[in-house]
């Protein structure tokens, strides 16, 4: 049987009973996923997020999905978080030379500006760098 | 040898052939330039960016009682108004007295003049706040009221500079993030960023201003508009390379039109992180074929028109020091990548090119259907005209 590796970018959320847990070393251990933090913010109350692309087998991956909740924490994907608003964006090109995953690109000769969301590592790169919040992040 | 006015007869009877920058290339490569010069009547240019030193004037009925209206706001903005009872002018780059700045570095700055423009010519409905000290004939002291584009009596863009000829482009040489108004630049040279639509750029397809001068008629924001002046900082006598074109700045122009014609898809409030507000405009520029020259100069290509590389990290444009390190061209610039000190360097526009690309299509239209005619200008720019083009 073929395995289905896949790449998801995901935001895990936190009370501060689960600080402390070691998440990471779960992941990696339990579910032979690779990590990759992204952004990480744990607050002075201790709830805290972290921001992470994880790599792996796709039946691991929603197993370890599963296992998290348990343990209490919000897993949000991030797939469609980043949105992309076409009839905001001037096309500009301000947001490409930032993004680092080329999510954000322009299609060339014609220097159109166009999305993948499948790419978008969810930086927030693009959001400081828009001149016209054509991209938005719903945390 | 062709004058205005046959082009306009041209025009009025729907016989004038038209294209634009992007495609007179083509076709003058196919059928040489003199036979292009005389086939071709008009060639259209475009630009999309950010144009700092934009603003409008505006003119609010007279209240009742009457205002002599010393201190304004729209939507928060202020606004000028120490020109008259209730004139103002409005600035781009104008923000709100509530707006943190870089406190919160860097800042956001979501709102201010450039937004309060789109809005206005978005038709939305602004808050308009005045404050004055009462006089004789006009005693009204405050006054407050939601107005919309329809309500203002005259509403007209009066832009000091815009539509730089060539611009520089950017980098950060610096080990920090800077947040300029060339956008986010990485440190240690992370990206690059220019802002020019290249060969389609009005003042790059007429680069001795012969044609372009005081009255020419223009796309200006989605309506028709004029040049005006010299736009402040025009600087003609700038080095050019061996096709006239300037290898920095150069020409500005100052604009004028009518707000009530406009299109907020040709203008946009812009915010820029850490840096402050301000307007991207849409101007486009007929070019009349007067002559082979003229069609010559209309044939410019990305690959010929170089730009200077500045560094604007903390050490660099800031100081005030000559900061230029080195020099690429838009062929370059717009492949989306540079190889620069043996450093692949990653670019990216901040104007952009496929709206250019629609404004000069625009206006080609505007002309073929006979609703646009050219406008001679009564007197060239400060370096118009000269030289003419050197044989080779
Ligand atoms: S968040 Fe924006 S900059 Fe970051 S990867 Fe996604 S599209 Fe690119
Ligand atoms: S920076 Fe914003 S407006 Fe410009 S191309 Fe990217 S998404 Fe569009």
């Amino acid at each position: 049987m073929t395995k289905n590796m896949i790449s998801k970018n995901v935001i895990l959320r936190f009370s501060p009973e689960v600080v402390g847990e070691p998440i990471v070393y779960l992941l990696v251990k339990e579910f032979d996923l690779v990590p990759n933090i992204i952004k990480a913010s744990v607050n002075p109350d201790k709830q805290g997020y972290i921001l992470l692309s994880l790599t792996g087998e796709e039946e691991n991956y929603k197993a370890s999905l599963k296992r998290l909740e348990e343990l209490g924490i919000s897993v949000q994907c991030l797939m469609e978080r980043i949105k992309w608003h076409e009839e905001i964006c001037t096309q500009c090109g301000a947001c490409t030379a930032v993004c680092p995953s080329l999510a954000l690109s322009i299609r060339r000769p014609e220097m159109a500006i166009r999305f993948d969301s499948d790419k978008c590592v969810a930086c927030q790169m693009c959001i400081q760098a828009c001149p016209v919040n054509a991209v938005t992040l719903d945390l | 040898m062709k004058s205005y006015e046959e082009i306009n007869e041209k025009i009025r009877a729907g016989r004038a052939v038209v294209v634009t920058a992007e495609e007179v290339i083509a076709i003058a490569k196919d059928i040489g330039v003199k036979e292009a010069a005389r086939k071709i009547d008009v060639v259209t240019t475009g630009t999309f960016g950010i144009m700092c030193s934009s603003g409008a004037f505006l003119n609010f009925w007279h209240t009742k009682p009457k205002m002599k209206m010393q201190r304004v706001w729209l939507d928060d903005v202020p606004a000028y108004g120490g020109i008259a009872a209730v004139d103002c002018y409005l600035g781009a780059t104008e923000l709100p007295s509530y707006d943190p700045c870089n406190s919160h570095y860097p800042g956001s700055f979501r709102h201010g003049g450039g937004h309060v423009i789109e809005d206005l010519i978005a038709g939305k409905e602004i808050k308009l706040r005045a404050e004055a000290y009462g006089t004789d004939c006009y005693p009204l002291r405050s006054y407050e009221q939601n107005i919309t584009l329809k309500d203002v009596r005259e509403a007209f863009i009066f832009s000091p500079r815009n539509c730089y000829q060539n611009y520089n482009v950017a980098t950060n040489c610096g080990a920090e993030t800077v947040y300029t108004y060339m956008g986010v630049l990485k440190p240690h040279m992370g990206n690059i960023h220019y802002s020019s639509a290249g060969q389609l750029s009005p003042l790059l397809n007429d680069p001795y201003y012969r044609s372009i001068g005081i009255g020419t008629h223009i796309f200006l924001g989605g309506g028709e508009g004029f040049v005006a002046w010299p736009g402040t900082q025009h600087a003609p006598f700038d080095p050019r390379n061996e096709r006239g074109i300037p290898l920095g700045g150069a020409g500005t122009l100052a604009v004028i039109g009518d707000m009530k014609q406009m299109d907020a898809r040709f203008i946009r409030g812009v915010s820029l992180t850490g840096y402050g507000v301000s307007l991207m405009v849409g101007i486009g520029i007929p070019i009349p074929i007067l002559d082979e020259d003229m069609l010559y100069y209309t044939t410019v290509e990305d690959a010929d028109i170089q730009a200077p590389l500045c560094d604007y990290g903390k050490e660099g444009y800031p100081t005030g020091e000559p900061c230029v390190i080195g020099s690429l061209n838009y062929a370059e610039l717009k492949s989306g990548e540079v190889d620069f000190q043996g450093k692949k360097i990653r670019t990216a526009p901040l104007s952009s090119y496929t709206k250019a690309v629609e404004i000069a299509e625009t206006l080609k239209q505007w002309i073929v259907s006979g609703r646009f005619q050219l406008g001679q200008p009564s007197q060239l720019l400060p370096g118009g005209g000269s030289p003419d083009r050197k044989e080779d």
